[in-house]
């Protein structure tokens, strides 16, 4: 049987501040000792209190500006209980109701095509410190405690091990271009969500986690041990699979059970009532916004090579449902340059008009791409194609069974047109009369409406040149 | 009798409860469990006393985390045969101009009502919790006792305002308090049920306080209002939710105590903290921690969120047809001693008078032996309020 395997990703992204999130403590990764970069505050002394960090708020907001998310204008902290010696409030401060951003898309490339994955959302929250062990001791270090870090969760979307690394490289070229994070070694680390289920089937598979990993080698490695022990679980019944929290482990390339006692904690989470609601206004937002850096995307390169100008590229990137409807069209069999002009010039038009925004009416890709083909194929003159365009738009009519309706497509011969102009020429006498006295705007009424005689479908060069010859 | 946990100054003017932090004197919130902690810093309210010229004289003793009734359960206090706060006593008897305590549960107000003195739990956000050792982030304020209104309004002068090191604290910078504001012609209602659920010698206090408001032009109307017994539990469920998650950070490996008898990480968190805390500490913990869990989060934690939310809309309410709440801070004019075993349950139900201050935010003024409560940043009309009744009684 053929299986189709199904990944949702966790990553965690250490945030590049001078500070922690909550504390003024900086520095810790040039810490030399342990414990060096540490303040009551992050290392749970009482009578500190949190104060957010407007910096890890910034940078957040700008990853999910990067990941085409919705950006949360009210955003609030929880706390999650567990104890273990490197958390010392025996807490951690995280984002579970009202998380920063939300609802995102990125697409990946591979051998196997361009697909979406959705993000899910996208939280802030404080690390936590790192134990070392030594003989009979355990010391602590709190270093690493309350340093910034966004957690990036995908739904479900992946669909092998390769296009979870290409998604990871993705993120990691934006986040160091974008000023995020270094995303150095250890600064980005995953949880695996993976199940596997027979090709064509709706249902989920039994779930894994595998947490924690830090290496995309490690992670291809994991996924593809995993999901080859699901199948094998499916296919010979080697196994019954439960869904579990399970560990990779580098030297033996295998994936192994935690402890139950992890997986099942009930981790009480509550709202913080040390940190107010964030508010992020439109000023704010627009500020962040202007200080987005330009997405260095593989996308621009793409569009460039397209032959698409670089104003209309800027267009594209800085509104990802233009950039997302021209993809799309792209895919139905249009020319990439072409449906640029058609999505930026003439449906932006259409929309600007009725004082809409692109945002306000999602053309269908299906009917943008039939019109844009007729175009194309010189099945109907752009000027129909425009009028059809206006059509769906208004009144979301077929493209096609528009077009057929209004006789858009009807061809005419030479001598058809003739007779038009003929016509024309004899029942606009008035008109013909005043470009004769030299009035030069007379000949746009009698071409115009040689034009509406044809339904629109004539070949404007053609009827041109028919009606001066005919006019002089 | 022990008021006393460390003395500072012997001709210190201020008493600082032991929930309160002091750069390098221990600060135990009258529990074993923080045992030999000094902080490496002064609450926010404390230096800005220092700085304005006030010494003080040392930590008063507390019951542990302040959860008590007025501080019977401390782990350096004394048995005592009739119930006192430290500080309440200090600032009766003379000994401190006033002293500054964490009000989370009503302590320090029941405190006050029993010695005869004033405490303001002021408007949340006007005082700066940086310093305090947290329990219930959500309702707890650091407040003031003093001997009179006057005294109050002196030492909140110096403490209130904005401070950065706080989340929670409000913007404006400053706040006056005044006891001179005109209170002739305004309104005050009795709490019906609230009332009925003290003993007669205070009723007979809140009657008596009412008189005095009276001789000074004041309305007083009693109402009935069935939202207090709901609001109590609401806040108990939230108080003992935050208590527990914040008394959690006590565990042993950083500081304070640390049992001798452990093999591993979890017998070091148990020992500890099973030799750490009171019964009551206890008790609290256990409770917030089953609110918190899965199964009932929902119908415990969440829907006391709700309830905040309703008390809060009831205040308002009430608060637009009159200027103040005049209630009993306690259901006795004094405790006598009692075994910690029935604590929570004591505790849960003379917090009834107190709870809806803590819940949703706003100020509360024991004076006189009864209690005040009014609107939002309604501080100076309760102590003018109070002012006058003083000036009646002298
Ligand atoms: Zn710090």
């Amino acid at each position: 049987m053929n299986y189709e395997i199904v990944i949702g990703l966790e990553t965690h992204v250490e945030l590049n501040t001078k500070s922690k999130i909550f504390c003024s403590c900086g520095g810790h990764s040039e810490a030399k000792e342990p414990n060096d970069c540490v303040c009551p505050a992050c290392s749970g002394m009482p009578g500190m209190l949190p104060v957010m960090n407007k910096r890890v708020v910034e940078l957040a907001v700008t990853a999910g500006l990067m990941l085409n998310c919705e950006i949360s204008r009210y955003t609030t902290f929880d706390k999650k209980n567990y104890y273990y010696p490197d958390l010392p409030c025996a807490y951690q401060i995280t984002q579970l109701n009202h998380p920063i951003c939300t609802n995102g898309v990125v697409q990946v490339k591979t051998s196997a095509g361009t697909r979406d994955i959705r993000i899910k959302q996208i939280h802030m929250e404080e690390d936590a410190g790192k134990l070392v062990h030594s003989g009979r001791f355990s010391y602590v270090d709190f270093n690493r405690t309350s340093v910034p870090l966004i957690e990036i969760v995908t739904q479900p979307d992946f669909r092998s091990a390769e296009e979870v690394v290409v998604y990871l490289t993705k993120l990691k070229s934006m986040f160091r271009s974008g000023g995020i994070s270094e995303c150095e070694e250890g600064a980005m680390r995953c949880d695996v969500n993976i199940s596997v289920r027979p090709q064509g089937s709706e249902e989920f598979g039994v779930r894994t986690e595998i947490k924690n990993m830090a290496s995309f080698e490690a992670i291809e490695k994991a996924i593809n041990y995993e999901s080859q022990r699901h199948m094998d679980a499916l296919e010979y019944e080697t196994e019954e699979l439960v869904q579990e929290t399970r560990r990779f482990d580098d030297a033996s390339g295998k994936t192994f059970a935690m402890r139950n006692k992890e997986t099942e904690a009930d981790y009480r989470y509550f709202p913080d009532a040390n940190l107010m609601p964030i508010i992020i206004d439109d000023e704010w937002l627009e500020q962040i916004k202007a200080n987005k850096p330009v997405a260095i995307d593989d996308k621009a390169v793409e569009y460039r090579e397209a032959g698409i100008s670089e104003k209309e590229i800027d267009m594209l990137l800085s509104d990802f449902k233009l950039g997302k409807l021209l993809d799309d069209i792209v895919a139905l069999g249009c020319n990439a340059k072409d449906g640029a002009t058609w999505i930026l010039t003439d449906y932006a038009g259409v929309l600007r008009k009725d004082g809409k925004t692109v945002e306000e009416h999602n053309i269908a890709p299906e009917k943008l791409a039939a019109i844009i083909k007729m175009v194309a194929s010189g099945e109907i003159n752009r000027g129909a194609g425009k009028k059809i365009l206006i059509a769906v738009v208004e009144s979301e009519v077929d493209p096609v069974a528009y077009c057929n309706e209004q006789g858009f497509n009807k061809k005419f011969d030479a001598s058809t047109v003739e007779k038009v102009i003929d016509e024309v020429i004899n029942s606009n006498a008035q008109a013909v009369a005043s470009f004769k006295s030299g009035k030069e705007k007379a000949f746009q009424a009698l071409f115009g409406a040689c034009m509406k005689e044809l339904k629109g479908s004539g070949e404007p060069a053609l009827i041109k040149s028919l009606l001066e010859e005919k006019l002089k | 009798m022990k008021y006393y946990t460390t003395i500072i100054n012997e001709k210190g003017n201020i008493a600082v409860d032991d929930t309160i932090l002091v750069k390098d004197v221990d600060a135990t919130a009258g529990s074993y469990m923080l045992e030999g902690f000094k902080p490496l810093f002064s609450a926010e309210a404390v230096t800005r006393l220092e700085n304005s010229g006030y010494t003080l004289s040392g930590k008063a003793t507390v019951g542990e985390f302040g959860l008590d009734l007025v501080g019977e359960f401390s782990h350096y206090g004394e048995e005592a045969k009739e119930l006192f706060g430290a500080s309440a006593a200090l600032v009766a008897k003379g000994e401190v101009e006033g002293a500054l305590g964490v009000d989370v549960n009503g302590s320090p107000r029941r405190a006050a009502a029993l010695a005869g003195v004033d405490f303001l739990k002021p408007t949340y956000g006007t005082v700066s919790r940086y310093g305090i050792i947290s329990t219930a982030a959500s309702g707890e304020q650091l407040g003031v006792y003093a001997k009179d209104a006057e005294g109050v309004a002196k030492l909140m002068t110096v403490i209130a305002g904005h401070d950065s090191k706080d989340g929670t604290s409000l913007s404006a910078e400053k706040y006056e308090y005044s006891v001179n504001e005109d209170i002739k012609g305004k309104k005050v209602c009795i709490i019906k049920q609230l009332l009925d659920k003290a003993d007669d010698g205070v009723k007979t206090a809140v009657n008596a306080y009412a008189e005095k408001l009276k001789a000074n032009g004041v309305t007083v109307e009693e109402v009935s209002e069935d939202i207090f017994d709901g609001a109590n539990v609401a806040w108990q469920i939230l108080m003992s939710a935050e208590s527990c998650n914040n008394i959690s950070r006590y565990d042993g490996v950083k500081y304070g105590h640390r049992s001798e008898n452990y093999r591993n990480i979890d017998e070091l968190y148990v020992n500890s903290r099973t030799e750490g805390f009171n019964f009551l500490t206890k008790a609290v913990i256990l409770y917030g921690s089953d609110v918190l869990s899965k199964n009932r989060y929902k119908t415990c934690y969440d829907k006391s969120l709700k309830v905040r939310r309703l008390v809060k809309n009831k205040l308002d309410e009430l608060m637009s047809k009159y200027d103040a709440i005049l209630t009993p801070a306690c259901s006795k004019t004094a405790y006598e001693s009692y075994g910690i075993d029935g604590a929570f349950q004591k505790v849960y139900e003379e917090s009834v008078f107190t709870a809806v201050p803590n819940l949703i935010g706003i100020p509360a003024l024991v004076s006189g032996g009864v209690q005040l409560m009014g609107d939002h940043f309604s501080e100076s009309l309760l102590l003018s309020m109070a002012h006058s009744a003083e000036k009646e009684g002298k």
